[in-house]
């Protein structure tokens, strides 16, 4: 069996024996998926090395046909075996091999162990599907089915309320973006009458402008669901409900960078419009700004990583905006390194508090918890943008691009690097150092068992040196097109810019012993603003309220009072009113009788005799 | 092997007779002989799909037998691709209904009689290859399940007065009022085509012109949408299927609405392909009424039965959508949903039915946290949710995939506003759906629910199981149905369009001319 196949569907198959016969056997079904997901990587290693001889493109197994109705419509599943595709699967079974082998330390003793592989392992296969798709409706069919692994994962804990409206209201958000998409390649087929990624670029240059662009907007729709990208990024902070091993696999390091993938992925409909590209780079733009300021005023441990995680994904989406595929690809990549790292660090601080996830309650962990907060310092750093960090190289080709194409984002870009140093070091110095806050708390902590310190080590050399060398920009495109001499002014610059925002974090935040807010009286009514997500929450209720639950009462009352009465009204009135006309036919008077008897006899015999 | 057809038809009637002569005291042997008839149907027709020759695109199976030779009526079943699909669905429905039938406790004898009477009238319509038995078999139908849903059905007391006895009353009156217009149609075919009920001479002799073709198909079509429950003659249903008890809410929603969309795809569209062309443009703009209009009402709907009766309401827009088209791939999308979403709702149904049985509460806003109590029921639960909500993996998806690439494929504004509302309309779908799984299944335990028991031994998994079995086999591998539809679609429906029509539209073109003008009568 070709291998690809075997990375794809061996999760599958985890999930699908994990439910139905090894679901009692807890710790079986934990190894069942996790020995999937490392075969996976395995053989993405493989993959990987073979590529580098040159063979890879033969590895690329036959597709098989899905669907298929006469000359009008063919679907297939198979497989594409590129550089893009294939940094992408070992980022994939990569970081998704140390979350599993995390998730047995993290989950150990849930009444839902099993349950929660068979999803997880669910979710990989379905990641791996958009990652091989080679044509629009399959990478639509495993979007929608990373969505509902999202949705049972997001729900894991489902008696508790928010978790279950969490799940519910990613799944939706989700869904509406997806509505864009499906538009959008639906319209494309009718342009080009494919749906094959290989095939569209040759047919591309047909399409009108306009239809190009609207085109490429539409099934940006789809990335800004799945990669959370305002207007639609609502749904990702409350997805922090699930379990961090959760967050950090799905909602950090890969289905959310699924997007950013996609747009890569199609990047040959992207490129060849402005229209399009400008409305890209100005979202991802807007997303990494407003996430980073919202997260300064956020009070959960995991929520300040999920605000983190949009601004990021706002400088991979801004980044393919500025026709940068390569920076977007070299910063996912680091990002999914340094920011599984970090949550899976947060989940190391509140397995040691016992589901703690109160910035407020902790404190002076680092003695306590010394190996998740070396990593975690590390993956902060990373995060920053601090040299020699991955994050740094990843983070400047983006700020640099930015700097080539468009100033205003360039600046929006800085601010936005200035405000991750500020509101990561916020949460390093209030949760490791100054003294304890909660002495029960702190007296119960504990450092994790090493199936959990492990993964954080293995993640944390990764964060350090996926940058150098630029390895990664030059696997994705071997003819990287050649950087103009920066002026080292910027550079230092943008090494000046994350010290900037530690030193504020830390004039602020490592003074003795802050047990409250101190920033909250000074920035009065724009912290509430912030803190409050800027009411996006609220406004949308209003909208579902208002608008949808208006239009949805009418169409019920109509139904039940114009369209029933009249329906069945009409048709009992009907009856009715025939019933009573013939009734004036029945009278009961014999003379009557005898009279109409009469007309009618002459009237036959006038039709008999004179005519 | 010739025979097989048959007998899968004709042998839950058999077995209905058979019960008559059993004692009423034994309920357990009457209901044990259901259970046989309709598994041994159910064996008998995928004996048949297996033996199904994939390359015909004609009826096969065919037996004739000589009934009324001076009016030209003879009892002739058959199957191509697409009764084809159709047979299973009954099939499996009715024998998964019968299984689910145990909670029904009095007057068993009664009810295993007129279930199994319904069977054969809903598999008889669907094979039929004469006109008269198609209308026969499907008044055979429509009496049991008057009698079903009066004698065993149960409506919580509504704030409209509202009861089981209006909601029959409401639904049989409804079907029968399709039912005579369609009849009205199908007569003047019946004289127009030379007197004779065969669907295949039928085909021959029939040349209506085009303006008669226009009424005719006008009766066939809301006749027929009645019982589809076609905007605005969709009123019946919801309640109705609110009102049924569970195993009649299943083969209703699951399979009798689906003759509504059968008898438009079989006679209509081949027949009267003019009339056809006349009127899609109407059809599509009611069909995004059925989406969208039902779906948001499902939305204010409290009533586990009521949401998921809007619900099927929508998502027989997309069928009718699919059949609007005229196009290959729109019309086999459509008879794929219809395969589809009758083993959805019945599944959905069925699983209503287990909670309310121990419940007698189905109000969602009244049920929480149910998934503690009930894992297995609250799984399969979502999962008929998430291919409600046309989740890729389950056979919804492929079939909606298929409607709306092929009404998108239709090209004219009206089809383009259509596709659009439609894809909106999956985002409805979920909306509803999520939220009723979400209240009643998630969310904090109601201590008062402790007394429900699980679906434990597998005895009563599998049905649930078997349902969503089949659903996931034909989503993973669509092909196993759309193969022996599309040659079928293409032969009976779109050749007949195509031909009178206009020529065969290539890609990309706009494929819709006026053509209603181009009418040939013949003498």
């Amino acid at each position: 069996m070709n291998p690809v196949w075997i990375i794809l569907f061996a999760p599958l198959i985890s999930a699908a024996v994990i439910t139905l016969l090894t679901r009692k056997a807890q710790m079986l079904s934990a190894l069942i998926s996790c020995a999937a997901i490392i075969t996976g990587f395995v053989l993405t290693l493989q993959l990987y090395s073979a590529m580098g001889h040159g063979e890879a493109h033969s590895l690329a197994p036959a597709p098989l046909t899905w669907l298929v109705i006469g000359d009008l419509v063919k679907i297939e599943i198979g497989a594409t075996i590129d550089h893009l595709s294939v940094l992408m699967l070992l980022v994939v079974t990569g970081v998704g091999s140390a979350i599993h082998i995390y998730s047995l330390g993290y989950m150990k003793g849930d009444p839902g162990f099993s349950r929660f592989f068979a999803c997880l392992s669910l979710f990989t296969f379905s990641m791996l599907g958009i990652v091989l798709s080679n044509n629009f409706i399959q990478i639509f069919i495993f979007w929608e089915l990373v969505g509902v692994s999202s949705y049972l994962l997001i729900g894991f804990w489902f008696e508790k309320h928010s978790a279950a409206e969490a799940g519910k209201k990613a799944f939706l958000t989700n869904r509406i973006g997806d509505f864009g998409m499906m538009l959008g390649i639906l319209l494309l087929w009718t342009q080009t009458g494919t749906f094959c990624f290989a095939e569209l670029p040759a047919k591309i240059a047909a399409i009108p402008a306009g239809t190009l662009s609207l085109i490429a907007a539409l099934i940006f729709c789809g990335a800004v669901g799945k990669s959370a990208q305002f207007p639609l990024h609502v749904w990702l902070p409350d997805a922090m409900e699930g379990p961090t091993p959760v967050s950090a696999l799905i909602h950090a390091a890969t289905m959310v960078a699924a997007g950013v993938y996609m747009l890569c992925r199609v990047a040959f409909l992207i490129l060849p419009s402005e229209t399009a590209l400008h409305l890209i780079a100005w979202i991802g733009g807007v997303t990494a700004l407003m996430a980073a300021t919202i997260a300064i005023a956020q009070n959960d441990i995991k929520r300040i990583l999920a605000y983190s995680t949009l601004s990021q994904l706002g400088y991979m989406v801004m980044a393919v905006g500025l026709t940068g595929i390569t920076p977007a690809m070299f910063h996912l990549t680091t990002h999914a390194f340094f920011k599984a790292l970090l949550f899976l660090g947060a989940g190391s601080v509140i397995h040691a508090l016992h589901h703690e996830q109160d910035i407020w309650k902790m404190g002076g962990l680092w003695k306590k918890t010394p190996v998740t907060f070396w990593t975690f310092l590390i993956g902060t750093l990373a995060l920053a943008g601090v040299p020699p960090l991955s994050g740094f190289y990843s983070k400047d080709a983006i700020l640099l691009l930015a700097f080539e194409h468009n100033k205003l984002l360039f600046v929006i870009g800085v601010l936005t690097a200035l405000l991750t140093a500020y509101y990561m070091g916020r949460e390093v110095f209030v949760v490791f150092f100054g003294k304890p806050r909660d002495h029960h708390a702190y007296d119960h902590a504990h450092e994790s068992p090493a199936v959990m310190t492990l993964p954080l080590v293995f993640l944390c050399v990764l964060s350090v040196i996926a940058g150098w060398g630029d390895k990664i920009p030059h696997f994705i495109s071997e003819h990287m097109a050649e950087h103009g001499e920066h002026p080292a002014l910027l550079t230092a610059g943008l090494i000046a810019v994350p010290v900037i925002g530690f030193l504020v974090a830390a004039s602020i935040y490592l003074r003795p012993n802050p047990s409250d807010e101190p920033v909250k009286k000074a920035l009065g009514k724009l912290w509430t603003l912030v803190e409050n997500k800027y009411y996006f929450d609220e406004l949308y209720a209003l909208i579902i309220k208002y608008v949808q639950g208006t239009i949805a009462t009418l169409c019920e009352l109509f139904d039940r009072f114009i369209l029933q009465k009249v329906g069945i009204g009409g048709l009992a009135g009907t009856t009715s009113l025939a019933g009573k006309t013939l009734r004036y036919l029945q009278t009961g008077n014999i003379q009557s009788y005898a009279f109409l008897f009469g007309l009618g006899v002459t009237v036959i015999i006038y039709y008999v005799v004179v005519r | 092997m010739e025979n097989f057809l048959t007998i899968a038809i004709l042998l839950p009637l058999a077995s209905a007779f058979l019960a008559f002569l059993l004692p009423a005291k034994k309920p357990g042997a009457i209901r044990a002989l259901a259970i046989f008839a309709t598994g041994v149907s159910l064996l008998l027709a995928i004996c048949i799909f297996s033996q199904f020759d994939r390359q015909n695109a004609g009826y096969q199976f065919v037996k004739s037998v000589e009934w009324l030779p001076s009016l030209g009526v003879n009892l002739k079943f058959g199957v191509d691709g697409i009764s084809m699909t159709l047979l299973l669905l009954v099939s499996i429905v009715s024998f998964c209904g019968a299984l689910v039938s145990h909670e029904i406790h009095e007057r068993e004898k009664e009810y295993y009689i007129l279930f199994l009477a319904l069977t054969t009238g809903i598999s008889g319509t669907f094979c039929s290859m004469d006109m008269f038995f198609f209308y026969f078999f499907y008044e055979l139908a429509v009496i049991p399940m008057y009698l079903l849903i009066g004698m065993y059905g149960s409506l919580p007391a509504g704030k409209h007065g509202r009861t089981k006895e209006y909601a029959t009353m409401k639904l049989t009156l409804y079907l029968t009022a399709g039912a005579v217009l369609a009849l009205i149609g199908l007569l003047t075919m019946y004289y127009a085509g030379g007197r004779t009920f065969d669907m295949v001479e039928l085909k021959k002799n029939l040349a209506l012109n085009g303006a008669t073709q226009q009424w005719v198909f006008a009766c066939l079509l809301f006749g027929f949408g009645f019982l589809a429950s076609l905007f605005p003659f969709h009123t019946w249903s919801p309640l109705g299927y609110a009102a049924a008890p569970t195993a009649a809410s299943m083969m209703h929603a699951g399979v009798l609405k689906k003759l509504g969309a059968y008898g438009i795809i079989r006679l209509a569209l081949p027949l009267l392909p003019e009339g056809a062309r006349h009127w899609v443009d109407l059809l599509a703009i009611l069909c995004i009424f059925n989406v969208l209009y039902a779906g948001l009402s499902a939305l204010t709907q409290k009533d586990w039965k009521f949401v998921i009766g809007y619900s099927s309401v929508s998502h027989m827009g997309y069928v009718m959508l699919g059949i609007a088209t005229l196009n290959v791939v729109g019309v086999t999308g459509a008879v794929l949903l219809m395969f589809a979403h009758g083993v959805m709702a019945a599944l959905t149904f069925s699983l209503i039915g287990f909670f309310y049985h121990q419940t007698h509460n189905r109000n969602v806003p009244d049920l929480s946290g149910l998934a503690r109590k009930i894992p297995f029921i609250g799984v399969c639960m979502v999962m008929a949710a998430m291919a409600s909500s046309g989740l890729p993996g389950f056979a919804n998806f492929a079939s909606e995939v298929m409607v709306f690439i092929g009404a998108w494929h239709e090209g004219s504004f009206v089809f383009r506003v259509a596709t659009i509302c439609a894809v909106w309309g999956i985002v409805v779908t979920a909306t509803y759906l999520l939220w009723a799984v979400r209240t009643s299944f998630f969310g904090p335990f109601d201590e008062k629910w402790n007394m429900l028991h699980d679906a434990t031994t597998l005895k009563q998994k599998f049905p649930y199981v078997f349902l969503i079995a089949v659903l996931m086999t034909v989503g993973f591998w669509p092909r196993l149905l759309t193969d022996i539809i599309k040659p079928s679609v293409e032969k009976h429906v779109v050749a007949a369009i195509d031909n009178r029509g206009r020529p065969v539209a290539a890609m990309g073109q706009t494929p819709r001319l006026a053509s209603a003008a181009t009418g040939e009568t013949r003498p």
